[in-house]
């Protein structure tokens, strides 16, 4: 690894998880970044590959697990999920595992980089775990398949509170229910009802109600006027998307998983790459914007806020940019481009 | 024309709804247009409205559509705090009662109208009846909620070949299945099979499938790859809502529901605009373009052509744009521009009308 500087005592200690594919090249560009701009982070890397434990089921693997579960805290790259590959998705199984029930995307225009859209600033909060994604399916009779989806007020709440606490924890103004409670009456408007409790709760956020439709319909016309937007699990897949789009698409767009007792999963939400992996071609941002979100989840605003700055910056000089911005720029040159101005700031 | 049409005296009787927020205001802009075009139509009004709603009412506007075959009609409002959770939205009863199981939206890019995409030019296809809009839902034990998502292989074949036909008959190159089949793999996975399936009867037509998110993400960047898309319910009200606001919003695009029987047009995105009513600012272009598609349906083309070209002009040349659109206009003064167009060229259409032999009398 890159790391350079032996770690101190004041060091957090963060699980990395490299990931597949392209996985690998982008921890690296993001663990030099971060001793370029001396964040008093140290990394335990751990792999995760599909492992079965005892009576034949999988599972994390145990020091994974471990690691996990004493630092709280972790990044991780892409994780491939083979097709006919027998072992179901790990992404899937870390959420599982340690109960991440919420999905964090902020979607922030990059300052220098255009698309149609600019000044967008808001965050979707999806919950995680139920939903339509239950994987509750029968075929009852001939050609009639029931879906079911599954809608829980212990999940809405947790996700709704959770989406209060975020919007405090950062500074945002506003929280927006986003349901369909005029058509799935009972379970949008369970969702819907743990929302406007736990709004009753939280005063000093400003809180309203949007339909699925609506918030459609305008966020495409206008996205700034969106702040903290708060959804079931399909809706909330859908809509950061839909807002990834907005700003340029999965290359550039972080997430974090939020989960019991704290724990806290960082992630970019791009795949694994395969077709260039290997090249030194990647585009590291949506990892480094996600290691960014992880050190604002631990309170180190200030090396957030520089990070991010040296980020946007050698993005905004096209001469740094990556292919996928339509630069020509390796992985390493655009690493060595941010490293290079984070020890200017 | 084989259809058999409410014609009485030689003029087609249609049923209006003009439902509750803008919609009585913007119907009031489609009757006045008509009135100015001398359009050969007579509306039956059936007001149901969230206020009234009752099963009779909804029955008398159900029996009104069955008579007369083809209606327009704007958005009911559904309170969803007032409403008991096993009562349907009236607009759903509507839509199954009557089988309207597609709904086609025609979202296009009206030159004049600024927005971040220009050109685009997509019909959206929508399954009508089942998906998640089934309204089959329980709360087994307290703070647990089942809400069930239903696909037949009946209806998805159904909306598929629709949607491949609609392709054929319209000179469309391509359709495009919308899905999420990687995690519903049984219920979105029967709904790919059968559009699969049907796509093997049209080799013209490209085919291909996309899933829902990444459809969202690719429509906000590149909405020009898409032609005809067909889906599921939910997913066609998401999408549907997507496309209306890459044009321009919910005041310009147009919308009709199909059955086989019955039509009734409504715009794309179905909403009642509730907190605009009453200002006389709501867009009426949206009201207008679907009563176009609807004259259409009955065979009234050259009306049909003259309220869509007067409504793009009114859009593109005089650029009277109601506040929607970032303009100042009011919905009166659309509508106003609009009749004058129409009357001024409506002589020309009713002189096509005239059978040839008395022309010139
Ligand atoms: N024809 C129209 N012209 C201009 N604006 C419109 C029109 N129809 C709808 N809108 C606007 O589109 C947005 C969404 O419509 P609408 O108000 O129906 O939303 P909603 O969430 O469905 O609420 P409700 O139906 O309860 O009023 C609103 O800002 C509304 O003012
Ligand atoms: N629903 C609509 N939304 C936006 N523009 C429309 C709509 N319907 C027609 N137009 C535009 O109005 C003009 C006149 O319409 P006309 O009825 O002659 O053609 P059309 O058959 O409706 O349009 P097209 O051939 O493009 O489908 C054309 O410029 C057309 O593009
Ligand atoms: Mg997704
Ligand atoms: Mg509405």
């Amino acid at each position: 690894t890159a790391s350079t500087v032996p770690p101190t005592e004041k060091d957090q200690v963060c699980t990395l998880i490299p990931g597949d594919g392209i996985g690998p090249e982008i921890s690296d560009a993001v663990m030099k970044i971060f001793d370029a701009a001396g964040a008093p982070i140290s990394w335990e890397e751990r792999n995760v590959m599909a492992t079965k434990g005892p009576g034949g089921k999988w599972i994390i693997p145990l020091d994974a697990q471990e690691s996990i579960n004493k630092n709280k805290v972790g990044l991780k790259g892409p994780l491939g999920t083979p097709i006919a590959a027998g072992h179901p998705s790990m992404n899937l199984l870390l959420r599982k595992t340690f109960d991440l029930y919420a999905n964090v995307r902020p979607c922030v225009s990059l300052e220098g980089y255009q698309t149609p859209y600019d000044g967008v600033n808001l965050v979707t909060i999806r919950e995680n775990t139920e939903g339509e994604y239950s994987g509750i399916e029968h075929e009852i009779v001939d050609g009639v398949v029931q879906s079911i989806k599954l809608i829980t007020e212990d999940a809405s709440r947790k996700v709704a509170e959770f989406a209060f606490d975020y919007a405090r924890k950062n500074s945002r103004k506003n929280v927006t229910v986003v349901h369909k409670a005029n058509i799935m009456r009972m379970s949008d408007g369970l969702f819907l009802k743990c929302c406007r409790e736990t709004a009753e709760k939280n005063r000093d956020i400003k809180f309203n109600e949007m339909y699925l439709d609506t918030v459609c319909l305008n966020i495409v016309q206008d996205p700034t006027q969106f702040d903290v937007l708060v959804m079931p699990n399909l809706y909330g897949d859908i809509l950061s998307d839909l807002c990834a789009g907005l700003i340029g698409g999965l290359g550039v767009t972080p997430s974090g998983n939020i989960g019991a007792n704290g724990t806290a999963l960082f992630e970019s939400v791009h795949g694994t790459a395969p077709d260039i992996a290997g090249k030194d071609l990647a585009n590291p941002t949506a990892l480094l914007l996600s290691a960014i979100m992880m050190l604002r989840h631990l309170g180190m605003m200030n090396y957030a806020g520089r990070i991010e700055q040296a980020c946007f910056d050698a993005i905004k000089d096209k001469k740094s940019r990556t292919k996928d911005l339509g630069g020509d720029a390796t992985c390493s040159k655009f690493t060595d481009e941010v490293c290079r101005r984070v020890k200017d700031l | 024309n084989t259809r058999k049409l409410a014609l009485y005296g030689g003029r087609q009787t249609i049923t209006m709804i003009p439902g509750d927020g803008i919609g009585p205001e913007v119907m009031d802009g489609v009757k006045k247009v008509f009135l100015a075009a001398g359009v050969p139509v007579d509306f039956e009004e059936v007001p149901v409205t969230s206020a009234n709603f009752s099963p009779d009412v909804c029955c008398d506007a159900i029996t009104s559509i069955k008579r007369n075959l083809v209606a327009i009609k704007g958005n009911i409002e559904t309170d969803v705090d007032r409403l008991d959770f096993d009562q349907k939205s009236a607009n759903v009863t509507l839509r199954t009662s009557l089988d309207l199981f597609a709904n086609v939206i025609k979202v296009k890019s009206v030159p004049g109208v600024k927005t971040r995409h220009d050109n685009i030019d997509i019909r959206l296809i929508r399954e009508n009846t089942e998906g998640e809009y089934s309204n089959l839902e329980h709360e087994g034990v307290p703070g647990v909620v089942e809400s069930l998502k239903i696909i037949t292989a009946e209806s998805s074949l159904r909306i598929a070949r629709f949607a491949f036909e609609y392709a054929q008959r319209n000179n469309r190159k391509k359709v495009t299945a919308v899905h999420k089949a990687n995690i519903m793999k049984l219920g979105d996975g029967l709904f790919l099979e059968c559009c699969r399936e049907v796509a093997k009867d049209f080799p013209d037509i490209e085919f291909n499938d996309m899933i829902i998110d990444n459809t969202t993400m690719q429509l906000v960047s590149n909405p020009w790859q898409f032609d005809v898309m067909v889906m599921p319910n939910l997913y066609g009200n998401i999408v549907g809502n997507v496309c209306c606001g890459l044009v321009g919003g919910p005041g310009i695009v147009a919308g009709a529901n199909i059955g086989n029987k019955y039509r009734v047009f409504e715009t794309a995105t179905r909403n009642t605009g509730k907190s605009i009513a009453g200002w006389n600012i709501a867009n009426p272009a949206a009201m207008l373009f679907s009563s176009a598609l609807m004259l259409k349906y009955v065979g009234l083309h050259k009306y049909a052509s003259l309220i869509n070209h007067a409504v793009v002009d009114t859009l593109q040349v005089d650029k009277i744009h109601t506040p929607d659109l970032g303009g100042s206009n009011q919905t009166s003064e659309v509508v106003d521009a609009v009749c004058q167009k129409v009357e001024k060229q409506a002589f020309k259409v009713r002189y096509d009308q005239i059978p040839e032999k008395l022309r010139g009398w």
